[in-house]
């Protein structure tokens, strides 16, 4: 991790007494003082190669078949899905799912570039705004980060263009998921953000990384599972087919 | 294994465990009769307990004292067989980790460990003798199988006890639910937490109840006088008795646990005593 | 309902075995909770080998531990965050009290802790008039109950449905809330659009985790409402209340667990939310808290290390133990009258609480061992269960009556000539005793058996005496 932050503002001091009496406690329990320079070496490398223990089978497979498994898997638990051909046929595909199932016309939509570029105002069903969600918003369209197949998890990234809040207080939460964002294993994801959000040898974490399989849900009363406990009673996938649509670029880039 | 071509015969100690002994002996002769069946001769040192009550009280002095004089008596014998999962799961399992300080001890206690088996495993993993050859055995009725705990997840017993009933002519073996699930035995914990106890052997008496089976079977006398205590204080009907009981063919030989007489309400049967 | 101390467990026992309420829920636990995780580890192939990985993972770690917290705070600090090392539950109560002074907090919410009912925090935030307001519905239940947890992943798991009716409409009626909601679905609208604005008014929320990242200062939640999220996304601070032994190395590692965790839990693939939270908001960001604090507790867990329960720190909180323990099905979690219940609860207990005051737990437990058969991190409670009854046996902690009879039974078990005579005539006198039936309805010095079942009689003779006479007669003939 590199320091994106200029620390800690005005809040409490360290304890600093507690610190150093944990850390002499744990050093006692295993009988030895701190580590020497050379043990150190050898976790700081277990940090820095950050190796995958061990991914299921079910995380590999072609293109196809993990798509498949995403969808799959997404409505195992209750996520809805459908495929478009490309993304400018999203806020149609919006509007029509949000009629058919007679839900609130009104949008917030995650203040991404890549959404906000899209011809919203096309659709005249539709009442979009655009920011963090309010306790009055009832739908929210957001982009993910990435799709894992292995459980049909969808991973999202808060920062400017993906306010946490869209994912949590709407009633009903729509994701737009380009194909060629779907990968196998939860491991892949951490590649991707590692790329992604890489600042010299490091990389940032975003504030939170959700990663999100199906709409909220309970079993707290008598073990009876009901969607919608706190958090978005639905959640609908649109996966947008990027990788068959432009043929030969899909091919390069799954290199 | 290697017991058809040797001249020696494989001499087994029988640790018929002090519940056996003290209430059901037949069972230590069901035992003897299917390990002779298997080609072994059976001896039977001088007995008493193998010193689980102790070490699950946490009184590890006494457990050790016990476990050094099974461990003389027993470590001559080629194997040790037990006919409890309980027991025997003692001695093949806790015994090491009772002389874990104590290397001289701890070695002999590997040495018996390794060589000490629970009844059905001896008989179908070890001797690998086929049921219904060796022992042909029959017994007309339906049964199902309690997994009594030690055995099942100390020592693996699971399938062995199922083959060698398989070979018994006329036994149906029904599954129950759950069959995996504690009965609520737990040794001194039956006492000292009874009411504990009685509930979850309740729990156990209704999946056996709901099979429809006429006979409970287990391979741990702790468990089956617990499962027949309370099935006949709740007035059932289904019998309970001993694995060995039935696959040595010696069910004519003992009224089921905790009945008298072959017949139900045969109270009158009078003296009974075992041969 | 009163909550007795664990010192009272037998009474405690007796008391739930009589709630027929209580009998119910808990008939469902049983019947759906073992089939679902059942379900979700046959589905995944490899279910066994993480499970070992993730062992060796949370070994590893316990024997560095004090690298991988450092590492932690490191990295922590370095996203804006604070690190809070608190030795005790004092410690981390005044802790967080001072955070939420410092913004004068006057509602907090609340994420699902175990670590914040390890160190009773509600009850000391409301003694400082700052009100605790628990989000996870089944938290949400039993504070409107004024009850503890009775399970780790379900607090709630020992109400019945109508239970929840009538405590939503005792509390929810002053709301406006005058019908009384019989639907599941009904019951978590209710409480969906009760705590929805509290949400958004809390000055802070406090959650608690699940792992801590090493290599990013991060700490997960695993959840399956959102409340959490909404719980450390709206207010100001998030204030994260967390355990030394939750830290594991790498984002790859943490999946191992999250791969094994909600499967050994609730028998789900993966839980809804998983959560990795990093620091306070970041520039651009138009949601999220302005500070990220941990508290890191210790209350116990570093003496832990090196001693014979050290396994115990693996736990990840699963659940599945109490799930599968027998005792735990017929007497629920009261009855232990401790945090964490089940068998992970009584040997985590005597380590946080001391030997004495939790003495009847490791006892109780008929050691059928499944509980370490479905534990995912393979810890050998009923090996650590026998650890405690061993200390308390050499403290003195047993009472004598058992001390006196172990001692006597000993006696015999290591004389078998005495024993042998002892045997003969007691078995005699009981199957004397059970001649007509087979079996004693009634003994007086064996009521614990008797209560509830018949004992059935011995045959008459002991084995070793018949067998000795087979052995005479055979040598004559």
């Amino acid at each position: 991790m590199s320091d994106n932050k200029s620390g800690p503002k005005n809040g409490p001091k360290t304890n600093n007494a507690g610190r150093a009496a944990i850390l002499g406690a744990i050093r006692q329990s295993l009988g030895r003082p701190e580590l020497s320079t050379d043990a150190k070496r050898g976790l700081n490398e277990h940090i820095a190669k950050h190796r995958a223990n061990l991914v299921p089978a079910r995380g590999k497979g072609d293109r196809a078949a993990l798509i498949k498994r995403f969808r799959e898997m997404a409505e195992a638990v209750s996520c809805t899905v459908e495929t478009v051909a490309d993304a400018a046929h999203l806020p149609a595909a919006v509007a029509d799912y949000l009629r058919a199932n007679n839900l609130p016309t009104q949008v917030t939509l995650a203040p991404d570039e890549w959404l906000a570029g899209l011809d919203w105002e096309g659709q005249s069903l539709l009442e979009t705004k655009s920011g963090a969600a309010g306790i009055d918003d009832l739908v929210s369209v957001t982009p993910a980060f990435a799709g894992v197949a292995e459980t049909g998890t969808l991973v999202a990234l808060s920062g400017a263009g993906h306010p946490t809040t869209l994912n949590f207080v709407p009633d009903y939460h729509v994701v737009a998921l380009p194909t060629s964002q779907i990968v196998g294993a939860y491991e892949e994801v951490w590649a991707k953000l590692r790329k992604a959000n890489k600042v010299g040898r490091g990389f940032t974490m975003p504030r939170n990384v959700n990663m999100i399989t199906g709409p909220s849900r309970t079993a707290d009363i008598a073990l009876t599972i009901e969607l919608g406990a706190h958090g978005p009673r639905s959640l609908h996938i649109v996966l947008i087919d990027d990788e068959t649509a432009g043929e030969t670029d899909g091919e390069t880039e799954q290199a | 294994m290697a017991n058809d071509k040797s001249k020696t015969p494989i001499n087994v100690g029988l640790f018929a465990t002090c519940l056996v002994d003290l209430f059901r002996p037949t069972v230590g002769f069901a035992a003897a009769r299917l390990i002779e069946a298997a080609g072994c001769a059976v001896h039977v040192p001088e007995q008493t307990c193998c010193g689980q009550p102790a070490y699950n009280s946490g009184d590890s002095r006494h457990a050790r004292q016990i476990a050094r004089q099974v461990i003389e008596s027993f470590e001559i014998y080629d194997y040790v067989v037990v006919p409890s999962g309980s027991c025997g799961g003692m001695i093949a399992v806790h015994y090491p980790d009772l002389f874990a300080d104590d290397p001289d001890w701890n070695r002999r206690a590997r040495a018996l460990a390794a060589k000490t088996f629970e009844l059905t495993t001896f008989l179908a993993d070890v001797m690998k003798i086929d049921a219904a050859e060796a022992i042909s055995a029959a017994h007309d009725g339906t049964a199902t199988y309690h997994d009594a705990c030690a055995g099942l997840r100390e020592l693996g017993v699971r399938d062995q006890p199922r083959e060698l009933l398989a070979g018994v002519k006329d036994l149906a073996l029904v599954e129950m639910d759950d069959t995996e699930a504690c009965c609520g035995f737990g040794g001194t914990f039956c006492v000292k937490y009874g009411e504990i106890s009685t509930d979850i052997v309740s729990r156990k008496t209704a999946e056996v109840v709901k099979t429809g089976a006429d006979l409970l079977l287990a391979g741990d006398l702790g468990c089956l006088l617990n499962i027949a205590g309370r099935l006949k204080r709740e007035g059932s009907s289904v019998q309970v008795r001993h694995v060995a009981e039935v696959l040595a063919g010696m069910t004519g030989e003992v009224p089921p646990i905790g009945e008298i007489g072959s017949e139900r309400g045969g109270e009158n049967n009078g003296k009974k005593d075992g041969n | 309902m009163e909550f007795m101390k664990p010192g009272a467990f037998k009474d405690n026992a007796r008391a739930a075995l009589a709630d027929q309420d209580l009998r119910s829920a808990m008939t469902m636990l049983s019947t759906g909770m073992i089939p679902n995780r059942q379900g979700a580890v046959d589905r995944l192939p490899e279910f066994e080998k993480l499970s070992q990985r993730g062992r060796e993972l949370k070994d590893h770690v316990l024997a560095h531990l004090d690298f991988y917290l450092e590492r932690f705070e490191r990295n922590c600090k370095a996203a804006g965050g604070h690190v809070h090392w608190c030795a005790t539950a004092e410690d981390a109560r005044r802790e967080v009290l001072e955070i939420c002074r410092s913004v004068d907090a006057k509602t907090v919410t609340k994420g699902k802790s175990m670590i914040a009912e390890e160190i009773h925090l509600n009850e000391f935030l409301e003694q400082h008039h700052i009100e605790p307001i628990e989000t996870d519905l089944g938290e949400y239940i039993i504070q409107l109950a004024e009850e503890p947890p009775s399970h780790i992943i379900g607090p709630a798991i020992h109400k019945t449905k109508d239970q929840v009716s009538d405590l939503f409409l005792k509390h929810h009626a002053k709301l406006g809330r005058t019908e009384r909601q019989t639907e599941p679905q009904k019951l978590v609208n209710e409480a969906r659009e009760i705590l929805r604005q509290k949400y958004f008014d809390a000055d802070v929320g406090i959650t608690g985790a699940n792992y801590l990242i090493a290599e990013t200062g991060s700490s997960i939640i695993v959840t399956n409402e959102g409340n959490g999220d909404l719980t450390q996304t709206l207010p100001k601070i998030h204030i994260v209340v967390t355990s030394l032994e939750k830290v594991v190395p790498t984002l790859e590692d943490a999946t191992t667990f999250l791969r094994i965790l909600a499967r050994s839990a609730t028998g789900q693939e993966f839980s809804a939310y998983t959560t990795i939270s990093t620091g306070p908001r970041q520039d651009g960001d138009m949601d999220g808290p302005e500070e990220y604090h941990v508290i890191l507790l210790d209350n116990g867990r570093s003496a832990m290390l090196g001693s014979e329960v050290q396994d115990m720190l693996r736990c990840i909180r699963c659940g599945a133990c109490m799930n599968h323990c027998p005792v735990y099905q017929s007497v629920g979690g009261h009855t232990y009258g401790t945090v964490y219940v089940g068998p992970m609860g009584a040997v985590l207990s005597p380590a946080l609480l001391g030997v004495a005051e939790t003495k009847h737990l490791p006892c109780a437990s008929t050691l059928c061992g499944r509980c370490e058969e479905v534990c995912p991190v393979s810890i050998p409670l009923p090996r650590l269960l026998r650890q405690w009854r061993q200390r308390a046996f050499e403290a003195g902690d047993v009472p004598s009556l058992e001390r006196w009879g172990l001692s006597v039974w000993a006696f015999f078990a290591k004389r078998p000539w005495l024993y042998g005579l002892g045997a003969r005539l007691a078995m005699r006198g009981l199957a004397y005793l059970g001649r007509d039936r087979g079996r004693m309805r009634k003994l007086w010095f064996a009521g614990g058996w008797t209560d509830g079942r018949d004992l059935p009689a011995p045959e008459g003779q002991t084995f070793q005496e018949r067998w000795r006479k087979q052995q005479r007669e055979r040598a004559a003939s």
